[in-house]
């Protein structure tokens, strides 16, 4: 009977849901259907070509796959693909690294600091992401604040060595500051879903645990970390999902050797003006991220089904 | 406990360090805005130059008019939608359908945008080739950013939506409140503070965006970060650090109104909770 059970007159029920879902498939769905479609046709001219064509009482189905075949024979692509997998895979897991004592720590400090820590994680996003990735460029500078302490003590060898920068005199343009910026970008959506779960967290089950001779590191790896997971999964996948296609952090950041599989869509649709090639650039980074999103949306699921 | 001031040292140490690590870049933008060199990593003593060079500066100043109005109709929108959304999820637990439409408001949260862009960018053009509307521009800007906005908005609001004490609205019901005055009466001052950050959030993100207005703007609207791009990937430029600035300083203001203003509502409204729960 209530205005929550759901038992209301039905229309401002077809209303409130019907606006928004009708919005997103015209504008989410259909889109996404038309990359699917144009990714299968052929420049004619400045046009697509039609897929269906209706001449002399024949209705033909054109599917063009030419842009399908130069992506798998063509190495390029298959090699950018699993460039930009690899380099979204570190950087999540650098996140990860650094986010989860980050969040740990932050939900277990004094309740009275936890909202202004909380806002000093938030602050950041409120302020333009491109400048600030724009403010590495200087800050990894040979004599920038950054680039001269790593000079200095000598962590520049460490990272030609392994080689994660070109020589140990340039820390710009290679896969060293590309990872440093999308980590940097990408931390708070790390730290925000894990601290989100562990200040939920009952903190019995600690006590719980150590009360039956658990040491703190075995109570934190086998009750914290598991009941973490849900936090674990979103922020890993909010992550890595947005940074297989990034485009602005390579763009200002990486090097000749970073090119992702973003900025070549970005190319074939603005340089080459092919749309059916970008269209299965777009494609096939679906499907690389298809997985990913379907776990990342059972996981949003649980998680608010409880 | 030894071993628990030494943990407790750490755990400041790491919170010292991350928290260093994502304010660093803000510090150092600031600090060279004011430098005299016009190379921004040198210090060449202090000067106001390159503010004064933003007063004239034509092309960032209509970029930035352009980004303010495309931002604002964005915010407003993606909140509203975002509400429709958020109140579906929360209200209906069932209704055709209702997996993939949850499916497709949180896709944009974490879809890369060259693929929202490129999706989108090619249904538009169809369609004004079909019917002469819309012109690449503010407004498809403005989808654009709508699409990605509302999806953060949607989570922002269904969040506070499931922390809601629902007794407070069946209480208005029993006491005679028709539903839209329970949504007008109760249910939207519980959740303003979550509709002004959700809001707040919109804003920065459409103020910000450089993948989905590339695609989607049109000759003559050039948003602003697609003016500071196209100068980022130039080089340095202390120009770029000014305006950085700027930003930085107004939204610090406006985040720090907001938060004043949604903290003294808390409070009014615990003092009040709390007197209406005083018995007697």
């Amino acid at each position: 009977m209530s205005f929550l059970t759901g038992s209301w007159r039905p229309r401002p029920r077809v209303a409130v849901i019907g606006v928004p879902f009708v919005w997103l498939s015209i504008f989410f769905l259909l889109p996404f259907l038309l990359v699917f479609r144009i990714s299968l046709a052929q420049m004619d001219g400045a046009l697509v070509s039609p897929l269906l064509t209706l001449s002399d009482g024949v209705l033909t189905l054109q599917l063009h796959l030419a842009s399908f075949i130069q992506l798998i024979t063509d190495d390029l692509y298959i090699a950018t693909y699993f460039v930009s997998v690899k380099y979204a895979l570190v950087t999540a897991s650098f996140c990860l690294l650094f986010g989860y004592p980050f969040a740990y720590f932050m939900a277990r400090s004094e309740r009275r600091w936890q909202p202004a820590l909380l806002m000093g994680v938030m602050l950041p996003f409120w302020t333009s992401f491109l400048i600030r990735v724009y403010a590495w460029k200087s800050l990894l500078e040979p004599n920038g604040w950054v680039g001269a302490p790593i000079h200095a003590l000598g962590i520049d060898e460490v990272l030609a060595f392994l080689g994660m920068i070109p020589s140990p005199d340039q820390l710009m343009y290679s896969p060293f500051s590309l990872v440093l910026g999308m980590v940097y970008t990408y931390l708070p959506f790390m730290v925000l879903p894990l601290y989100a779960t562990l200040s939920r967290m009952d903190l019995r089950l600690i006590e719980a645990a150590q009360d039956l001779g658990a040491t703190p590191w075995q109570a934190f790896w086998r009750i914290t970390v598991p009941l973490s997971r849900s936090g674990i999964v979103a922020g890993f996948m909010l992550v890595f999902i947005p940074c297989v296609g990034e485009y602005v952090i390579p763009e200002l950041l990486g090097g000749p050797e970073t090119l992702m599989i973003g900025r070549v869509l970005w190319d074939e649709f603005f340089s080459n003006n092919d749309w059916p090639m970008a269209s299965t650039v777009a494609v096939v980074m679906i499907l690389v991220i298809i997985v990913p999103l379907a776990i990342f949306g059972r996981n949003q699921v649980q998680a608010q089904e409880g | 406990m030894r071993s628990d001031k030494k943990s407790r040292l750490f755990s400041r140490l790491w919170m010292f360090v991350v928290f260093g690590f994502l304010y660093l870049p803000i510090v150092s933008l600031i600090v060279y805005s004011f430098t005299e060199s016009s190379v921004p990593n040198v210090w060449g003593g202090f000067s106001l130059r390159w503010y004064r060079a933003l007063l004239v500066d034509s092309d960032l100043k209509e970029s930035l008019w352009l980004s303010l109005k495309i931002a604002t109709s964005t915010a407003t929108a993606a909140v509203i939608l975002g509400s429709l959304a958020a109140a579906s999820l929360h209200r209906y637990p069932r209704f055709f359908g209702r997996t993939f439409f949850s499916g497709m408001v949180s896709a944009p949260l974490v879809m890369p945008e060259v693929i929202v862009g490129l999706s989108l960018l090619l249904m538009l053009v169809s369609l004004q080739r079909l019917l002469g509307v819309p012109d690449r521009g503010m407004v498809t800007i403005w989808l654009g950013h709508l699409l990605v906005g509302m999806a953060y908005a949607t989570v922002v609001i269904q969040a506070r939506l499931r922390d809601l004490n629902p007794q407070l609205e069946e209480a208005a019901q029993d006491l005679g409140a028709k539903p839209w005055q329970v949504f007008f009466l109760v249910t939207i001052p519980m959740i303003a503070q979550a509709l002004l950050s959700a809001w707040l959030l919109t804003f920065t993100l459409s103020l910000d965006d450089v993948v989905l207005s590339a695609f989607l703007s049109g000759p003559g609207s050039t948003t602003m970060p697609l003016v500071i791009f196209s100068r980022a990937r130039l080089g340095l430029n202390p120009s770029v650090n000014a305006i950085a600035t700027v930003v930085v300083v107004i939204v610090a203001i406006g985040v720090t109104i907001a938060s004043y203003v949604l903290a003294q509502q808390e409070r009014r409204r615990s003092l009040e909770a709390a007197a209406a729960q005083r018995p007697g």
